[in-house]
């Protein structure tokens, strides 16, 4: 009998009924699930309904112009009015980058240290400490980092501009080496090393048992067997860490604020002491603005909400294709 | 003296007698221990081994001349893993482990102060109970692993590959695509490929822990086949389950047993003596099948 001959049935409709009190907890957390994404969604759609028409006034030159200003007459209205925010999002880049730089060795090797060779007591203390500085308010990050750092970093950057200064972005004409976006970096880097640090604890320690053991049993030292086994088993997740700190990064306001020197000039020269960041403008202009400049600031809103949402597309998009993933 | 075809039957039988195991490690080429130029072996002297408060292992000495397969016996949890484990010094990784005791390799005490324990585990190799191969590396990358581990140098690693994946007996079915990773394998497979791994570094020693209870009969006896020819080159010391495989394997057996306290080492004595005249009743009920 030739498989012709057979008469082959379509495939079956399987259909499951479920359960009342399942559907009910299936209501419950498709409700919790959708709700991020609906207010993600609500949010989004109120700062483009408020920029709607600063952005429609200034269309392509609101990220690529860097100056803003506003005049209005005695009645109140606006008379002529520039909006750009150029300088700021160099400025959000740059803090950005600077922080998850310095950010990230630190923590992976903070992460390492707490799993691999830190002593039980000391690692509880460690990551007690470590969780409480997340949780932290960043207001005395940004004190801290103005009373505290600033005189001790500009000491760095002046190394740096000696050294590296033939390097663009450690570069710099006018020697005015504090408020900059340097120093931010690095009070934000300290903000985000918490984060950073308890991702990559967390992926390490689900490094699989057995594959360090293989690892020791082949003579590995400990550092040997965390590159071969912990770091490829924990690369994406780091990764992830870092865009998670990124993120608050690149959101972050008020210690930015209390720190930057906040110009409307693009400066990609991390040492000089001019910048600012997206969050730092809404909330330096936010207080006294007319009704017109509040909606370019919800304009602005909606830009660093897309720009954050781009960075971290690109980001997964890193870590699916890189992806060589050691599990 | 049965067929080759009856006693091939009888292996596969689960309910044979105990005579018949001993049949099976008769059936074996004969050996004679020590006399290779193999190194003087290894010996534990006293081995006690703790987990926190709880003693695990009392007083295990065995000597294990250079070039024999020995395999530890005995039901679950009695310290069979715990004692290899030992050996190599990888019991020292599980928190509040402890030991007492001396394990010799040639002679030198592995615990002495001043051991570079890496060293140790070179000389030393291990095969665990699931194959566990690196899974961001090649095939071929998996086998020479050790040498970037331990940062070792070779002359030719291509020779060194094709060696050990030879002895393991894995080389005719991984030639073609030793770029593929090593997840693409099966389970018998990546155990070879383990077992391969350990070879690369040129170990002294080998310990293999329940090697094929994740593994499939024919994977098992091709693994099996794989220890008969490495033992005239190497010293194993075998954790099985199975007293079939103890049989078809080792030279000599071990019968660990634990009464509710630390495991003890009952009896030793080559494997065809311990299947048909055990010495002790505790060890012919074992092996009977009458508990364990």
């Amino acid at each position: 009998m030739t498989i012709q001959e057979i008469l082959i049935p379509a495939p079956r409709e399987i259909t499951t009924e479920p359960r009342r009190s399942d559907k009910v907890f299936r209501g419950v957390v498709t409700a919790g699930g959708l709700s991020s994404l609906l207010l993600l969604g609500l949010i989004a759609l109120f700062l483009g309904y408020r920029g709607f028409e600063v952005l429609r006034q200034e269309g392509i030159g609101f990220i690529t112009h860097s100056d803003w200003s506003i005049s209005t007459d005695d009645a109140g209205n606006v008379v002529e009015s520039h909006f750009g925010l150029a300088a700021m999002l160099v400025g959000t880049i740059l803090c950005s980058l600077v922080a998850v730089v310095i950010a990230l060795p630190v923590s992976v090797f903070c992460a390492l240290f707490l799993n691999f060779y830190s002593p039980g007591w000391l690692k509880k203390i460690m990551v007690t400490v470590i969780d409480m500085m997340a949780a932290f308010p960043s207001i005395l990050f940004g004190i801290w980092g103005f009373l505290v750092l600033m005189p001790s970093v500009e000491y760095w950057a002046k190394l740096l501009h000696r050294y590296l200064g033939f390097i663009p972005v450690f570069d710099m004409q006018v020697r005015v080496f504090t408020r900059s976006p340097f120093v931010a970096g690095v009070v934000l880097s300290i903000m985000i090393i918490p984060i950073i640090t308890s991702v990559s604890r967390e992926i390490f320690s689900q490094a699989p048992l057995d594959r360090i053991q293989a690892a020791y049993a082949l003579g590995a030292t400990r550092w040997a067997m965390i590159k071969a086994v912990v770091i490829p088993h924990g690369r994406s997740g780091v990764i992830g860490g870092a865009m998670l700190g990124l993120g608050r990064a690149m959101g972050e306001t008020v210690a930015v604020f209390t720190v930057l020197n906040i110009v409307f000039q693009i400066n990609w020269q991390m040492l000089l002491g001019a910048g600012g960041n997206v969050a730092s403008l809404i909330i330096l202009k936010f207080g006294d603005a007319s009704p017109y400049e509040i909606k370019a600031l919800m304009a602005a809103g909606l830009v660093l909400f897309l720009l954050t949402l781009v960075v971290n597309g690109l980001a997964n998009f890193i870590v699916k294709t890189t992806g060589k993933s050691g599990r | 003296m049965t067929t080759s075809h009856e006693s091939e039957k009888k292996i596969m039988d689960t309910t044979v007698k105990p005579s018949s195991f001993a049949d099976v490690a008769q059936a074996k080429p004969a050996k004679t221990p020590g006399t290779r130029a193999l190194g003087k072996g290894l010996e534990t002297r006293g081995v006690h081994a703790w987990f926190g408060k709880h003693h695990v292992l009392s007083n295990i000495s065995l000597d294990f001349a250079a070039g024999t397969v020995t395999a530890l016996i005995g039901p679950s949890g009695c310290g069979k893993s715990t004692f290899i484990r030992t050996i190599n010094r990888m019991h020292e990784f599980i928190p509040g482990a402890a030991m007492a005791g001396e394990v010799l390799l040639d002679g030198k005490d592995v615990y002495a102060s001043g051991t570079d324990v890496t060293k140790i585990r070179l000389q030393i190799g291990m095969v665990f109970q699931k194959p566990n191969p690196f899974p961001s590396m090649t095939i071929g990358e998996n086998v020479l692993s050790g040498l970037k581990l331990a940062q070792l140098k070779v002359d030719n690693k291509d020779d060194l590959l094709e060696e050990s994946l030879e002895r393991a007996g894995l080389w005719s079915e991984v030639k073609d695509r030793l770029s593929a990773h090593g997840g693409s394998l099966s389970g018998g497979q990546q155990q070879r490929l383990c077992i391969a791994r350990a070879l690369a570094v040129r170990p002294q020693v080998l310990l293999m822990d329940e090697p094929c209870s994740a593994l499939d009969p024919g994977s098992t006896l091709r693994i099996e086949e794989t220890i008969r020819h490495l033992s005239d080159t190497m010293t194993i010391i075998i954790v099985t389950h199975n007293m079939q495989q103890a049989a078809r394997v080792s030279d000599y057996t071990a019968f660990f047993l634990s009464d509710g306290g630390p495991g003890q080492m009952i009896e030793v004595a080559p494997t065809s003596e311990i299947f048909s005249r055990p010495q002790d009743q505790r060890t012919e009920n074992y092996v009977t099948g009458r508990f364990g």
